[in-house]
């Protein structure tokens, strides 16, 4: 006979503005096979588990209800406490009363009745709810981190500092990614490939980091503690073991006009490269669909100069795999270019660019040595405008959200400009100038008073050339909406940070969510910012928003930090919720008929097939065994199942047809 | 007459649609209350008997939803629910079930504004086509139906 206890939490007021919390508790008092139910204003809280674990001892309860937020939120929490008070936690159902009903719907008798409805659902499932033990796996302690951008070098070094090995694949032919291309970084001017480089250097020479450089993911499969990656080696055309990196090739390769990625298109590569200076590792790769050889059969000149010869131009793709227990996705953002802004011009107009590109005419490293200089004649630009906002906080342009580093690196930029033309004059269009961070604020207000940028309140409506100039027509709405008309030599449009192309199918490799601008989802916005929604995959820097270098450093060893954590486990303990095929006595042994369909239906390859015999040797029966150490509990072989032989624990048929029944039955 | 408010359970993943509509609630966007989710692990989980028997028990529609093509949290589970569909949905169609009373659809985490568009467009739908209680009435003939020859046979054997 079964005695559930169900509890009502009001949440504050955040359920009990709309539901009659005190209604629910009474009515699932009067429901089958409930012995205790009461409603209280905190149940997450220290005084609200502890009436549950007393009201488990006191009444000698089989299983529980709460009936709070979303299970996604709490089970855990309610689960543990179960289990304290020596009631087995997968005895403990929660009915989502705050998300799926309070916050959904209008305060009135409908809401009540819904949320009744809910809990009696639960109540019904909880009556079929069968103890469970947690299942115990093996780690393999080794970590993948994808990108080798400042969030991914900084994650890397903080797991491999703490002893463990680290696997870093980066896709470009050097790691460093968008922090190695700025000038000098926000609110301190230090300059970037300062700060940067040696620590570059330092994942390269690190003992327990293994550096993939030219290489992507390929394929990821298994759970936390126990993934298989398959890494593409993308052909290098280079044999690293004889290059010296003396760069010979690099200055001899006939094919000069490629426009530099590293330089934003504002400087050009030749087809045998390394991506810039610093490069970690310093040795160069063949662009094939640029290199004269691989499109027209002959040149060669790298191989005949080489004086190792390292040149080989028939090294393929090569495929490894690696035991991985963890993985950190650093793959960051990208800004946003093309022909976005058909009203700007960009694209059209060489002295229009991006905030991307402004880096790198004022980087030292760039391709005008830290000159600023227009591209289309080399002058220096009198009047510059910036403009920031393009594209972000504009849902017309499918962008709703705030890039939040652009107000920060346009007044960086206008300073820049500044301290390089003396005799040059900026001007900064906004919408709002967001400066929240330590001496952010100040560092705006630095730009603004002591080196005279002017700051315009107001959107830019169009830009046009004529007479060599570029008119930048805007508004003041700081001055009633007065029309603006500046002659510019150059524009920077503050373009907004987008997810990496690629970063939708990355995701899918993966099985992690990613929102509507394709960047990948935290598993909560508050209280699990660097985890995704699954296990053992974790997040750090612009891949999962925009963010600055501080923010993403921090977050990167935060992720770290949850890798750390992981690792210093031997074991982990899973959740038991995954598919068993029932067995018993002879001489039926199982309802299964071993025709294995689940076998097909299963994306782990989970499913085994196990002979039952006899004691003469003899097989009797074949039957499907589930392993539970690949199961990952997705059920779709208990749908498929024709003979109802395998089921899932925790979400057994017997659970949810009574959940059904409850529901619809009055 | 007050009018029609429909019954209709959701069967949901865990991972899109159920955290989808969790967003809705964090937003604050507000929708019909007459729908009610059950929880699967994913909708490939989701055996269509349940269908059928969320219909032999009185529901007027019934929303299947999960994560878009690609994005399954198990890799396949949405191909193979989407399979099922398709195959199911032709049967009950033989079997002169009304499919508009059943909207798939696909749900992701991020898409809280889209689970309350679904469900205030499936109450809406499931409002205009007015309850059903066809197959309802049919099971219950047969549950009786059996009942009957049950209780013939024992009647059988007490003789």
């Amino acid at each position: 006979m079964s005695k559930i206890g169900v509890f009502i939490c009001h949440c504050g007021e955040n359920i009990s503005a709309t539901v009659d919390c005190e209604k629910v508790a009474a009515e699932a008092g009067k429901m089958e096979g409930v012995e205790f139910a009461t409603d209280y204003k905190y149940m997450c809280s220290d005084p609200g588990q502890t009436l549950i674990k007393n009201a488990i001892k006191e009444k000698g309860l089989t299983g529980v209800v709460v009936g709070a937020c979303s299970p996604r939120m709490h089970e855990p929490t309610f689960r543990k406490a179960c289990a304290e008070a020596g009631l087995n936690p997968y005895l403990c159902e929660m009915s989502n009363l705050r998300e799926h009903c309070s916050w959904v719907h209008e305060k009135n008798e409908q809401t009540t009745e819904k949320a009744i409805d809910l809990v009696k659902m639960l109540v019904e499932k909880v009556k079929k709810n069968k103890p469970l033990n947690a299942i115990k796996v093996p780690i393999t302690k080794k970590a993948l981190v994808i990108g080798g951008g400042i969030a991914g070098i900084q994650a890397a070094l903080d797991i491999a500092n703490a002893g463990q090995q680290v696997i870093m694949v980066e896709k470009e032919p050097s790691i460093g990614g968008h922090m190695s291309q700025l000038s000098e970084t926000f609110p301190t001017l230090d300059c970037s490939q300062c700060i940067l480089t040696p620590r570059m250097v330092e994942v390269a020479q690190h003992p327990n980091i293994t550096l993939y450089t030219y290489a992507e993911l390929e394929h990821l499969d298994g759970f936390i503690g126990n993934f298989k990656a398959t890494i593409r080696l993308k052909a290098k055309s280079v044999d690293y073991k004889l290059c010296t990196g003396c760069g010979l090739c690099t200055t001899k390769c006939p094919s000069k006009k490629i426009p530099s990625e590293f330089n934003e298109g504002l400087g050009m590569r030749t087809a045998i490269y390394t991506p810039f200076p610093q490069a970690v590792p310093n040795k160069p790769v063949i662009d094939r669909a640029n290199c004269t050889y691989y499109q027209k059969g002959k040149c060669k000149v790298c191989e005949k100069v080489c004086p190792t010869g390292a040149i080989q131009y028939d090294l393929p793709d090569q495929f490894i795999t690696e035991d991985i227990g963890a993985v950190v996705i650093a793959t960051g953002f990208n800004v946003l270019k093309t022909d976005f802004f058909p009203e700007y011009g960009y694209g059209k107009y060489a002295d229009v660019l991006t905030g991307l590109q402004f880096e790198r005419l004022a980087s030292a490293s760039g391709p005008t040595l830290g000159e600023i200089r227009r591209p289309s004649d080399g002058q220096i630009p009198k009047k510059i405008v910036f403009i920031a906002c393009s594209g972000s906080r504009d849902p017309a342009k499918g962008i709703p959200y705030c890039s939040k580093i652009c107000c920060m690196y346009t007044a960086k930029h206008a300073m820049l400009y500044q301290h390089k033309v003396h005799d040059g004059e900026s001007y900064v269009f906004y919408m709002d100038i967001r400066a929240g961070g330590k001496n952010y604020e100040e560092f705006v207000r630095r730009a603004i008073e002591d080196d005279g940028v002017n700051y315009i309140r107001g959107r830019v409506a169009r830009i046009y050339e004529k007479g060599g100039k570029y008119i930048v027509k805007g508004a003041d709405t700081l001055l009633g909406s007065k029309p603006v008309e500046i002659e510019a030599d150059m524009v920077v449009l503050a373009t907004a940070g987008v997810s990496n192309p690629g970063a939708e199918e990355l995701a899918q490799k993966m099985h992690v969510s990613y929102d509507a601008y394709k960047f990948f989802a935290e598993a909560h916005p508050k209280l699990k910012p660097v985890e995704t929604n699954t296990a053992g995959i974790f997040l750090c820097g612009a891949c999962q928003a925009p963010k600055d270098i501080p923010e993403t450093v921090g977050m990167a060893s935060g992720a770290a930090a949850k890798v750390i954590g992981l690792f210093s486990n031997s074991e982990l303990t899973r959740e038991p919720l995954i598919a068993v095929v029932n067995r018993s006595a002879p001489p039926v042994f199982s309802t299964c008929v071993g025709c294995c369909m689940c076998q097909t239906a299963c994306p782990y390859n989970a499913i085994e097939r196990e002979e039952i015999k006899g004691r003469d040797g003899s097989v009797i029966k074949t039957v499907a065994k589930v392993n539970p150490g690949l199961c990952q509990g997705c059920g779709t072989c208990v749908a498929f199942c024709r003979s109802k032989a395998i089921d899932m624990q925790g979400f057994s048929n017997e659970q949810m047809f009574a959940e059904v029944m409850a529901l619809l039955n009055e | 007459m007050s009018e029609f408010e429909p019954k209709i359970v959701a069967f949901v993943c865990n991972w899109c649609t159920y955290a989808g509509a969790d967003l809705t609630g964090t937003s604050r966007i507000k929708y019909a209350s007459n729908v009610k989710i059950v929880r699967f692990p994913c909708t490939g989980r989701i055996d269509f008997m349940l269908l059928l028997k969320a219909f032999a028990e009185g529901a007027d529609g019934i929303i299947v939803s999960g994560c878009h093509p690609n994005d399954c949290h198990y890799t396949s589970g949405n191909f193979h629910a989407r399979r099922r569909w398709v195959i199911f949905r032709g049967l009950l169609n033989f079997m002169g079930i009304d499919v508009n009373r059943i909207q798939f659809s696909w749900v992701s985490a991020a898409e809280g504004a889209k689970w309350a568009d679904v469900v205030n467009s499936t109450v809406t739908a499931v409002r205009e086509l007015g309850p059903y209680t066809k197959y309802q009435k049919a099971a219950d003939y047969l549950a009786q139906q059996d009942q009957s020859i049950i209780d013939g046979q024992e009647a059988m054997i007490i003789k």
